[in-house]
């Protein structure tokens, strides 16, 4: 158990410090040029320039060997680049999934083809990814997937249909979990396969599905008999429930599972002004201390990552933490705010609303609460 | 393995064979304290927070805080009801004034930030201190003291003192002493760059270690239980509600762990006055709201047998809500980190939070 609970408090290198100056310096810039901001939309062709600059910065799979365009540099270094993109709220969205764990996945279960095609693509910023796992009776319960793919050939036909689908309408690729067999009476996780899916290929289907926040975001993904090459094919036929797991660690202990509200905060001390009252200085400095401890947990999970370490269970926890923290950011905000005078600069009230509309999907994407709560309960030695 | 990993491993020995938390029930006496103080000593361990330079063990100050800072993790996990933490805070004290500790348990005052004490024109101290760990129990008291501004440390015999009796949440002594007339055995000036606040935050940090380790022990207790206790046919931790009560008293615990190791470490490596007071503040209230959440849950998970007295759970459960009132509560932290980031404003946060 105490496996579980390291947590070693790690302290970032001078090396990272730079970068990080680096980057908000770059994030500055674009800023400035307008790419993004406060009350800008970006729209996708903004979104896929400043992609490609990032990647020009080589600031896309840092961690990647070499050889397929990455920078080999450490875990923590990409966290500090990832922490920055979020917080300044950069328009991330066209190399994020990519970045954090279809590559990844790519690395470690694609074949050399697949890696030579597609890695260097996503490290220039060029080529975006989007997750299939979930369908419309199969969430947590990853393994009663349904969409099936059989063999035609040297590769594979997809039917089926992927949904909650996060921004398949505007990437490029798709790696989706596609049944390949029947399961076993002995392990109902077996007979699922892998496959990255070039969404250009016909026969795919995209519809959107509005969201309670009016973000445009979400897709049902329709497969009729969708051909995918033999060499897309990711890992183990028919035992891709191994690899689902670890791709989820990479998911699970990011900045981005526990900053996705911050903006609540920023306007909270800002509407606070330099001298708060006493329970709203006392409120604030609660916010601030939860919110610290749990970005101390994340980045530790991240040297425990460097280290080679999988940690499944540390990620659980950060994600379970981190996540129900943040859904809760913005009523703590609002009620610390409640008995404030001045109403702010008259977009207070609007932004909160919005982060309210967003905050019930945090426990549920990428593992929800109750699954992770599962994870942790095994870590434990309860299952 | 290091030198902090060694000291750690070797108060968990002492801890073991002295302060084990069912023996100490069964005894029903309180002679065990005897033999483990004497252990204690044995070992140097209030010696712990100190450089070889001031009679310690390690070479540098980062290598004996991790040591100190373990060992009291290691307390923690044993509810230490024995005022080791308090010495080394006095040992400590003492030797950034250049003093020799006289030997013996020992405690600190103040104990509560808000306190004062100063000392008179006839050389006499004043004031009062609140909430002082072990008051009356320990042979000397190191004293934070002010005269003219200069600050100084002033040992002081508790039987000098007037006590107002208080007892903890666990119920080990913690009196309110009013220092009035009391002449102190010995005294010694702090450099000038010592900050009062300095002896808050590292008492902060030893509660936070003591808190963390106490949580620790309470989960393995607690899933233990949940493994053995049968009920319905199965053992209750096959029950998913059980299960998740469990996980998030994991992930308290793991929170608790996390915000004591990172405050311990910024006092050993030495950090900006701002960044300190964040990594001390988030020790202070992310362990008290693990201490809260994380011991109802156990409780709950061991049912009625979890709060008879001759079950061990009350000995850890209670130390831990009881270690978050000393050196200042939760609010206080609370508010000085509130007030400090909105002094600095909203653009300064973020820069705050991602200095190390």
């Amino acid at each position: 158990m105490t496996n579980a609970l390291r947590f070693d408090p790690i302290r970032l290198p001078e090396a990272c410090q730079d970068l990080r100056q680096e980057v908000r310096a770059f994030l500055a810039e674009e800023m400035a040029r307008g790419t993004f901001g406060p009350g800008k939309e970006t729209s996708p062709e903004e979104a896929l320039e400043f992609s490609r600059r990032v990647g020009a910065r080589g600031w896309i799979g840092m961690t990647w060997p070499k050889q397929y365009g990455g920078q080999e540099l450490s875990f923590l270094e990409r966290y500090v680049v990832t922490e920055e993109m979020r917080i300044a709220n950069a328009p991330v969205r066209p190399f994020f999934a990519a970045d954090r764990q279809s590559g990844p996945t790519i690395i470690r279960y694609g074949s050399e083809a697949l890696k030579q095609a597609i890695l260097p693509r996503i490290v220039k910023g060029e080529a975006s990814f989007c997750i299939g796992m979930s369908e419309a009776n199969s969430g947590s319960d990853l393994f009663a997937a349904q969409a099936r793919a059989r063999r035609d050939g040297d590769g594979w036909r997809l039917n089926g249909a992927k949904i909650w689908t996060s921004n398949a309408h505007l990437n490029d690729f798709m790696i989706g979990l596609f049944r390949t067999s029947p399961a076993t009476t002995q392990n109902r996780r077996h007979g699922l396969t892998s496959f990255v899916i070039d969404l250009k290929t016909p026969g795919i289907d995209i519809k959107p599905i509005g969201m309670m926040s009016g973000t445009r975001e979400f897709n049902e993904v329709v497969f009729n008999d969708v051909f995918v090459p033999g060499d897309n094919l990711l890992g183990e036929i028919d035992g891709a429930w191994k690899q689902a797991t670890s791709e989820l660690a990479y998911e699970r202990s990011g900045p981005e599972r526990f900053l996705e509200t911050y903006d609540a905060l920023r306007d909270l001390v800002a509407l606070a002004g330099p001298e708060p009252d006493t329970r709203m200085a006392e409120g604030i400095g609660r916010l601030v201390a939860q919110l610290h401890t749990l970005r101390r947990m994340s980045v530790s999970v991240a040297g425990m990552l460097e280290n080679g370490v999988e940690p499944v269970v540390e990620a659980a926890i950060v994600k379970d933490l981190g996540t129900v923290w943040e859904q809760a950011l913005p009523h703590r905000v609002r009620t610390l705010a409640a008995l404030h005078d001045d109403e702010g600069d008259g977009g207070f009230e609007e932004r909160l609303n919005q982060q309210m509309r967003i905050a019930p999907k945090l426990t549920i994407q990428g593992g929800t609460t109750e699954i992770l709560r599962g994870i942790i309960a095994r870590g434990l030695g309860l299952r | 393995m290091d030198n902090s990993e060694l000291v750690a491993q070797t108060a968990s020995r002492i801890f073991r064979d002295h302060a084990d938390a069912q023996e100490i029930i069964l005894s029903g006496n309180e002679d065990w304290r005897v033999a483990l103080w004497s252990a204690i000593e044995g070992a140097a361990l209030p010696a712990a927070f100190l450089t070889e330079e001031q009679g310690g063990f390690g070479e540098t100050r980062a290598e004996v805080y991790a040591a100190g800072f373990a060992v009291l993790r290691e307390a923690g996990r044993s509810a230490l009801a024995v005022p080791l933490a308090e010495t080394m805070l006095a040992v400590w004290l003492l030797a950034q004034a250049g003093m020799e500790a006289p030997g013996g348990a020992m405690s600190v005052a103040p104990a509560d930030p808000r306190d004062r004490i100063r000392f008179r024109e006839d050389g006499s101290l004043e004031g009062r201190a609140r909430r002082v760990p072990f008051g009356m129990a320990v042979d000397r008291i190191a004293v934070l003291a002010s005269r003219a501004g200069q600050r100084i440390v002033a040992l002081v015999d508790p039987k000098d003192c007037t006590e107002r009796v208080g007892r903890s949440l666990a119920l080990d002594p913690t009196p309110t002493l009013t220092f009035d007339g009391v002449q102190p055995i010995a005294q010694a000036p702090l450099p000038d760059d010592f900050d009062p606040q300095d002896l808050m935050q590292m008492g902060v940090a030893a509660r936070a270690a003591l808190i963390s380790g106490a949580l620790e022990t309470v989960l393995d207790l607690s899933v233990r239980y949940a493994t053995e206790r049968v009920a319905f046919g199965r053992p209750i931790g096959k029950f998913q509600a059980v299960q998740h009560m469990l996980a998030r008293l994991g992930g308290e615990t793991a929170a608790a762990v996390s915000a004591a190791c990172s405050a311990a470490d910024a006092l050993a490596t030495g950090q900006p006055a701002e960044a300190l007071l964040l990594e001390v503040a988030a020790a202070k209230i992310r362990c008290g709201e693990a201490a809260e959440t994380g011991t109802l849950i156990a409780h709950q998970v061991h049912g009625a047998i979890g709060i008879s007295d001759e079950h061990v759970l009350h000995r850890y459960t209670l130390r831990a809500l009881a270690w978050r009132e000393d050196f200042g509560g939760e609010s206080h932290w609370a508010l000085a980190l509130g007030r400090a980031v909105c002094a600095s404003g909203t653009d300064a946060l973020w820069p705050l939070l991602a200095s190390r």
